[in-house]
């Protein structure tokens, strides 16, 4: 192995920086003198453009916000992406701890994954035949998660325009409660797709926008991360692993782009 | 017609732990060996983007793509086997390293009870303590047999650890000293220490120091960066092959590894086998690779699915009990476990390492009287603290909203202050649990898939209830304001993950009457062939696998050298 003279010494005090720059040494990337954080700041700008995005925090200083060219559509139409803003925000809604999966971004990033690999069950088992299983045996559907995802949705606004008189994203929160409720125990009657199952992966597929890194388009400003102290991708933590609780600011994987 | 390439000596199928192991041994005995790898090629530079939790924990970057080839499965034979079309249960290793890149580093030793468990539990219970479709068998080594062989692992890997109270005799410590402790690990040393029960550092593969190894190769400490388990180390830190016995092999120049390389049959002619056909998966042509010796190394599904494609061995039939390709397939009870809330403390619960952990065995193997009890076995109780990355951790009290305001609150409360201990079950085998060929569904080259039939029995419904009582006993003695336990096991299913510990289907034995091979995993039924990895295990122990995975595979490699100058079967 090259480079481990750098390991002998585990870093002792600041978790973030030494760490981040040794493994950056070891992986053969050159950062001399610069502070990561600064650099990053005077090459992208100060031009925050983005309404959604909160104040920083008090207690830590944030890079810019660059102008997000990310928040485009690549699978959903307009109205699609309605019904999926609104119903995350329902899963995991905006409280006193923090933003909700509106501002987090979570309808795009479930957008961005439905047009990729995932939303093509690209690294599954597709393959004929379809037999319906025993529900020990796991998903059986010949349905790719896109295409699942567009009769899940319209099957929503069916269901809210029967109940309500009215489509999803317009429904009162309680009424679209319902809506999602009727999903989760099966109450509703479709037979292209099982309800519980399409409301467990929008639930999965929440959790995963509020709390992926935000490289994939949700987690907005890592704000998920924040909300539950979470410190994101950190080199080293052998400094405080024998310590008590300690908040450490948050650091994305851009932050490795920026220092290359 | 497949072209036809020069002899080697030795032509190993799959380069994960046990086959890096045996080439590195192979080779350095001066053996020209030949590696086949279905998967793509793997380095430590690989991991530099590797702490995206999406793309290695959730989406499984560096697993099997299940699109290829994938299992079925069934609880039993009455009804029909499906395939497991999605990631569930268990993760499928693929590429240079195989699942030992991303494994989590735990590394035990069996018990000695493990390896004779058949004998000792008549011996305590008497012959009626096991149930009459129970195929328990010992493994025909014992545990003193085995230990130079863990202790070469031990040192190859480089593992940190202190001495198990409980566990075998060892004929040297762990080669670097433990992790370093955590608060939460902490608190459950003190409470069980004061509960009489024996806690002991886990052993780790996640290195606690810089360390240099017999080999020469030397490796970073761990960073306790909270992304092992299921990801690769940026520091070399974990010990893989890749990092450890592969540029060993490599450096003897006599090592050759074939990436894209999937083994599709072992050659045969009367009862020697010739080498092996694979398909170069780049170019779609089928290779055939004549070989003195052949090793399978492909994990436990490869292993028995090559052996019933090639017709080698005689088929495991479960309505007779006999033949042995495919009997007792075997898995773990990992269920048994439970979660403790704080109210008053937060845990840096983001922080950890794959190993990272405290373990007590006073309910493991037959450490403890089993006479009133309607199991046998056990299970290692551990808390671990790996790293609880926020995607797939969201630990709420029980009956709790899972979505909604309260959810979200509950999660972000909790997220620091929850900590679980489970117990590690051990998995019997039955005559009904068992691996063949599928009928139905084919892999992209059309061979059939390997199909599972298995479930939870009262044995282990019994264990995890047993498991996640003690588990919680434990968390209320360390302070938890609030402890759910597990209440019933339920039926195995495929979707939730539980652990890659599966074993079984070309057992090891003392007869080749009841069993695949012998103690240096060599065929009964092919002297020139060896099948490596935990298909050889007749049942499952309450530990992670690797660490006998490896000392076997070192077994074997002496085996394979001694059947070179000697022939026949090793003795
Ligand atoms: C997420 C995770 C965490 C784990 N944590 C632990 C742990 O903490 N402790 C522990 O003891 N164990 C752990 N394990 C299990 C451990 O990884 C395995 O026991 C170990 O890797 C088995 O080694 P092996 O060489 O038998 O198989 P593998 O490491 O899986 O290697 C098999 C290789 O063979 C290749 N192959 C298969 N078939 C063919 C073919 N037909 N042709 C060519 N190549 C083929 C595969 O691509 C693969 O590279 C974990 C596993 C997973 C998935
Ligand atoms: S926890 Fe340690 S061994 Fe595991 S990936 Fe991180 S640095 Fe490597």
């Amino acid at each position: 192995m090259e480079n481990n003279d750098e390991h002998k010494e585990p870093a002792k005090q600041d978790v973030q920086e030494p760490s981040r720059r040794r493994f950056l040494v070891n992986a053969g990337f050159a950062i001399g003198g610069v502070v990561v954080g600064g650099a990053l700041g005077s090459i992208i700008g100060r031009k925050a453009k983005e309404p959604a995005a909160p104040e920083p925090a008090p207690t830590e200083e944030k890079p810019a916000v660059p102008a997000n060219y990310n928040r485009a559509l690549m699978f959903f139409n307009q109205e699609q992406f309605s019904i999926v803003d609104a119903a995350t925000e329902r899963i995991f809604p905006k409280d006193a701890n923090g933003p909700g999966a509106k501002e987090l971004g979570v309808a795009f990033f479930i957008d961005h994954q439905l047009a990729g690999d995932y939303g093509f069950n690209g690294r599954e088992y597709m393959s004929p035949p379809y037999f319906k299983g025993e529900k020990v045996q796991g998903y059986q559907g010949h349905l790719k998660r896109r295409e699942m995802y567009d009769i899940a949705l319209q099957e929503m606004e069916n269901y809210s325009q029967a109940q309500f008189q009215k489509g999803f994203s317009q429904l009162a929160g309680e009424q679209q409660d319902e809506v999602l409720k009727a999903f989760e125990e099966d109450a509703v009657e479709i037979t292209t797709i099982s309800p519980s199952g399409f409301f467990k992966i929008l639930r999965s597929n929440t959790l995963e926008g509020v709390y992926s890194d935000p490289l994939y388009g949700g987690n907005a400003n890592m704000d998920g991360w924040r909300m539950r102290n979470y410190p994101g991708n950190q080199m080293s933590f052998t400094s405080i692993i024998d310590k008590d609780f300690k908040t450490i600011a948050p650091s994305s994987l851009q932050d490795h782009m920026a220092a290359k | 017609m497949a072209t036809k390439l020069p002899k080697t000596d030795v032509v190993i199928v799959g380069v994960g732990w046990a086959g890096g192991i045996i080439a590195s041994e192979l080779t350095k005995g001066g053996l020209n060996v030949v590696g086949l790898e279905k998967g793509r090629s793997r380095k430590t530079e690989d991991y530099y983007m590797v702490h995206d939790e999406l793309r290695y924990g959730v989406r499984y970057d560096l697993m099997q793509d299940l699109s290829k080839e994938t299992v079925t499965f069934r609880s039993n034979e009455k009804i029909r086997a499906l395939p497991m079309r999605q990631y569930g249960s268990f993760l499928i290793g693929d590429g240079l390293g195989g699942s030992g890149v991303h494994w989590n580093g735990q590394t035990y030793r069996f018990l000695p009870y493990d390896f004779e468990i058949r004998s000792k539990t008549i011996e305590r219970y008497g012959k009626n303590k096991i149930p009459t479709d129970m195929t328990i068998l010992d493994w025909g080594i014992t545990y003193d047999k085995l230990e130079p062989y863990y202790d070469k692992f031990e040192k190859m890997a480089g593992i940190s650890g202190d001495e198990n109270p409980l566990g075998g005799k060892r004929s040297n410590p762990y080669p670097t000293p433990p992790m370093i402790k955590s608060p939460a690990m902490v608190k459950f040393v003190e409470a069980t220490t004061k509960m009489k029960l024996h806690p002991y550092m886990m052993p780790s593969a996640n290195l606690s120091e810089t360390y240099t190894n017999p080999d020469g190769i030397s490796r970073a400490a761990c960073q306790y960066c909270g992304y092992c388990e299921r990801f690769g180390c940026e520091y070399g830190a974990k010990a893989d092959p890749v990092v450890t016995v592969i540029p060993v092999a490599k450096k003897t120049g006599k090592f050759e590894i074939r990436t894209h390389s999937q083994v599709r049959r072992i050659l045969h002619n009367g009862n020697k086998v010739t080498g092996v056909m694979y398909t170069d998966v780049t170019t779609g042509k089928e290779i055939e690779q004549p070989a003195d010796i052949v090793v399978l190394t492909g994990y436990v599904f490869n292993n028995v699915r090559l052996l019933l494609m090639s017709g080698i061995g005689k088929p495991y039939n479960p309505s007779t009990g006999t033949g042995v390709i495919g009997k007792n397939y075997a898995y773990q009870v990992i269920k048994g476990a439970s979660v403790g809330f704080f109210e008053k403390e937060q845990f840096n619960n983001f922080a950890g390492a794959g190993a990272l952990g405290v373990n007590i065995d006073d309910y493991n193997g037959d450490n403890f009287d089993h006479s009133n009890l309607k199991f046998i076995h056990g299970g290692s109780i551990s808390l671990s603290q790996t790293g609880q990355r926020p995607i797939l951790n969201n630990p709420i009290p029980g009956g709790s909203p899972t979505w909604g305001p309260e959810f979200k609150n509950n999660s972000l409360k909790y997220a620091n202050r929850a900590l679980s201990v489970g117990g590690q079950g051990s998995s019997m085998s039955y005559r009904h649990h068992f691996l063949d060929l599928d009928p139905t569904y084919k892999d992209t080259f059309g061979d059939p898939l390997m199909r599972l039939t298995f479930d939870f029995e009262d044995q282990d419904r019994e264990l995890a209830k047993f498991l996640a009582g003690k588990c919680g006993e434990i968390l209320k003695e360390m302070g938890a304001n609030h402890v759910d336990s597990l209440k019933e096991l339920g039926p195995y299913d495929i979707v939730t993950y539980q652990s890659t510990h599966n074993t079984g289907g070309a057992i090891m034995g003392s007869s080749p009457e009841t069993s695949a091979v012998n103690s240096y995993s060599q065929m009964w039924d092919a002297d020139n062939l060896f099948v490596v990895g935990a298909s050889s295990f007749p049942q499952n122990a309450g530990y992670n696998p690797t660490g006998t995975v490896g000392a076997l595979a070192y077994r074997a490699a002496e085996g394979i050298l001694k059947y070179r100058t000697k022939g026949g079967l090793v003795e």
